[in-house]
């Protein structure tokens, strides 16, 4: 078990060290800090000053590690667009990038486990019929026109929703949070429904599919044959069968909702990292765009660490095999 | 379990027929099956694969899969109708009163709880204990199947368990609550050969010391022959012979069971199983008219392609064909060979 975890945790650094490699090839290859940092007008003798001041005349190598080492305490430098440290660009936006994909990825289970199994145990039924109609429209539409259309239901037509921004923030020390105020809950629930619609279409698909497949499995014949009630067949037995797939791609969804958000905070403007990261590709802001990088990378890193974690608490069978293994190499 | 004295066997299933509706018209995989079993009795049942075996073991604990259904006739269960209870009914009268043994123990148990968890459930779905008892019982019912450091084991996943012992918990899972009747497919099919008599003796020695009646699932004649008290041949969803072990063995009268017997397997060897008899069983979309065994039957005649032959009473067995329906030369020829 421990020796799974430093294997993973190795992979991990190793896919940050890759993305990190990106985001400064970015700043190499992309970018020209110091014609942007002198404007038009420069001598040979200020570029290979500023060059020196930054660095950039060091080998390749040197340069990057300095990247890593500053990535890593969280410094990424000077945004060219709005002159202040990336970092606390990022911070500001941070907590409505979070709490909105949170906000997004539990509906999306909320609503998407049960309908799965609801349409897995009734298969035939005109309900589920229903739902997996809706589903497919979920799966099929792009997330920027369910978007738009909720907007034009719920906040034009109906007015009853906000159509764009987080309402009011309570801050929090540097974290700000929609969740406490009513007009920051009611702004919140359009973006929400639109970024975790696809997801949640996703997993009661899943969900559905993998209880069909338990279903039909001997375990839950001899469980059947055994007189065990249905609930404790269906929730015990059998939903517990599907968490492994489930909670794979609940992990991996979650990483691109956060991913994702990009499309649904423009379409409601939401002031979050999607938004920052789409102005900053007009921009040409690199420093900007490769923390949002590294950042989002991150993200995926530790979801996936996460995910890999969770399955040694659902299936005691990965448990045993890595132990013995583990005992006897170590 | 002390009951009075019972006039009636414990099951009995009369002209039980199972159906699939399919697209194509409706499949009758069992069709017309009769047979008995007493309190403590062992009963095998034999035949080619698809021959109805499981079919008609499923119909009896109510778990048919659908679109399978019950078409036709009625299974009793202590003189009570059980083919046609509610849902829940039925669930209660499953591990209770009917327990079932499958055919894959690897399969059987779910991997994500303990053997432990497994057993206490059952008990505790059946039986009016407390959790405590529930283990306790469990862990008794362990040692009773001979899982070695049973109060140990009982915590330990079903991964961790070998075929053998895994197929010895599943039938502690089906005796958990002392049923009257267990009905097991194929409990050995899937296990090692040499581990295939350990658990068949098991089955048996539990099932005697609780007065357990047993319907036994099996193609393995040699299992048959050291266990059961009577047998049923089966073929093409039907019953071709039914009676005493001896005289089914010894004496087999149908064509089919005597083509079996002649081709019985050296016990030990796997792959030589039953019906070695030529050419293979029909179709259930093409079972032939009359007697469903006539176009491989040795013996057939005019009426077998026409008739369809009812079990006769032979002796002490049941036996449909035809060659036993009057005084006929050939009843003579036929157990001579
Ligand atoms: N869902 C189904 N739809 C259609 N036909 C089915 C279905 N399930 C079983 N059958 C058919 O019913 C017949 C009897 O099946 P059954 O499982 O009872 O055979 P069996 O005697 O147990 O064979 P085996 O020795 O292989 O276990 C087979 O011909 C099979 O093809
Ligand atoms: S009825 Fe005819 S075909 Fe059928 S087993 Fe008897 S002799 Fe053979
Ligand atoms: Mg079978």
């Amino acid at each position: 078990m421990i020796a799974f975890v430093i294997r993973r945790l190795i992979q991990s650094v190793l896919v940050m060290i890759v993305v990190a490699f990106v985001a400064f090839s970015l700043f190499t290859y992309v970018g020209d800090p110091i014609s942007i940092m002198l404007g038009q007008d420069y001598t040979e003798a200020d570029r290979a000053r500023i060059a020196a001041e930054l660095g950039l005349d060091r080998p390749f190598f040197v340069q990057f590690a300095r990247f890593v080492a500053n990535a890593v305490q969280g410094e990424f430098g000077l945004s060219y667009r709005l002159a202040r440290p990336v970092d606390e660009l990022i911070a500001e936006r941070l907590p409505a990038t979070l709490e909105l994909s949170l906000v997004a990825a539990i509906f999306a289970l909320v609503v998407g486990v049960p309908m799965g199994v609801y349409t897995g145990l009734n298969r035939d039924s005109w309900l589920s019929r229903v739902f997996m109609t809706v589903s497919l429209i979920g799966v099929s539409l792009p997330t920027f026109l369910i978007g738009i259309l909720l907007i034009f239901v719920f906040a034009v037509h109906l007015g009853w929703l906000p159509s764009f921004g987080r309402g009011e923030v309570v801050h929090i020390g540097w974290w700000s949070t929609g969740l406490l105020t009513v007009s920051g809950l009611k702004a919140l629930i359009l973006p929400a429904i639109t970024l975790g619609l696809f997801q949640m279409t996703l997993i009661m698909r899943l969900v559905r599919s993998e209880m069909l497949e338990v279903l039909r499995t001997d375990y839950i014949k001899f469980a059947r044959a055994r007189g065990l009630t249905n609930r404790a067949i269906h929730f015990g037995h059998a939903l517990k069968n599907t968490l492994v797939p489930v909670i794979t791609i609940t992990g991996l969804q979650l990483g691109s909702i956060i991913a994702f958000s990009i499309i649904t905070e423009t379409v409601f403007q939401w002031p979050g990292m999607g938004l920052l990261f789409i102005q900053s590709v007009n921009f040409a802001d690199i420093p900007v765009m490769a923390a949002y990088l590294c950042l989002i990378a991150f993200f995926f890193v530790v979801i996936n660490l996460i995910v890999d974690l969770l399955y040694y608490v659902v299936d005691p069978r990965l448990r045993a095999d890595r132990g013995v293994a583990g005992g006897h190499t170590g | 379990m002390a009951r009075p004295p019972a006039n009636h066997p414990l099951l009995e299933v009369r002209d039980l027929r199972v159906e699939f509706p399919t697209r194509r018209g409706t499949l009758v995989a069992v069709d017309g099956v009769s047979f008995h079993i007493d309190p403590g009795e062992v009963l095998g049942v034999v035949g080619e694969s698809g021959a109805g075996k499981s079919l008609t073991g499923a119909a009896i604990i109510g778990l048919l899969e659908p679109p399978g259904r019950i078409a036709g006739g009625e299974i009793r269960f202590d003189g009570r109708r059980i083919d046609n209870l509610p849902y829940e009914q039925m669930r209660r009268l499953r591990g209770k009163e009917i327990g079932a043994v499958f055919q894959d123990p690897l399969t059987s148990l779910n991997p994500l709880y303990t053997i432990g968890r497994q057993l206490t459930e059952t008990i505790l779905t059946h039986l009016d204990v407390t959790p405590a008892e529930a283990r306790e019982r469990a862990i008794r019912l362990l040692q009773d199947v001979g899982i070695p450091g049973a109060e140990r084991r009982i915590d330990h996943y079903p991964h961790q368990f070998s075929g053998g012992m895994r197929q010895r918990v599943v039938i502690a899972l089906a005796l958990c609550a002392n049923p009257r009747l267990v009905i097991a497919d194929e409990p050995t099919t899937a296990l090692d050969v040499s581990i295939q008599a350990q658990i068949i003796t098991l089955l048996k020695r539990l099932c005697r010391e609780h007065g357990t009646a047993v319907m036994l699932v099996t193609h393995d004649m040699g299992v048959i022959a050291e266990t059961a008290d009577r047998v049923a041949v089966m073929y093409a969803g039907r019953i071709a012979e039914i009676g005493p072990v001896r005289d089914v063995i010894k004496t087999p009268k149908h064509p089919y069971t005597i083509g079996l017997m002649g081709s019985i397997p050296k016990i030990d060897r796997r792959e030589a199983r039953l019906a070695q008899i030529d050419g293979a069983m029909p179709r259930l979309n093409a079972i032939p008219p009359g007697c469903a065994f006539h176009p491989r039957c040795p013996k057939a005649f005019d009426r077998c392609r026409v008739e369809r032959p009812d079990p006769i009473h032979v002796d002490r067995s049941h036996v449909a064909c035809w060659l036993y329906d009057r005084d006929d030369v050939r009843v003579g020829a036929v157990v001579d060979e």
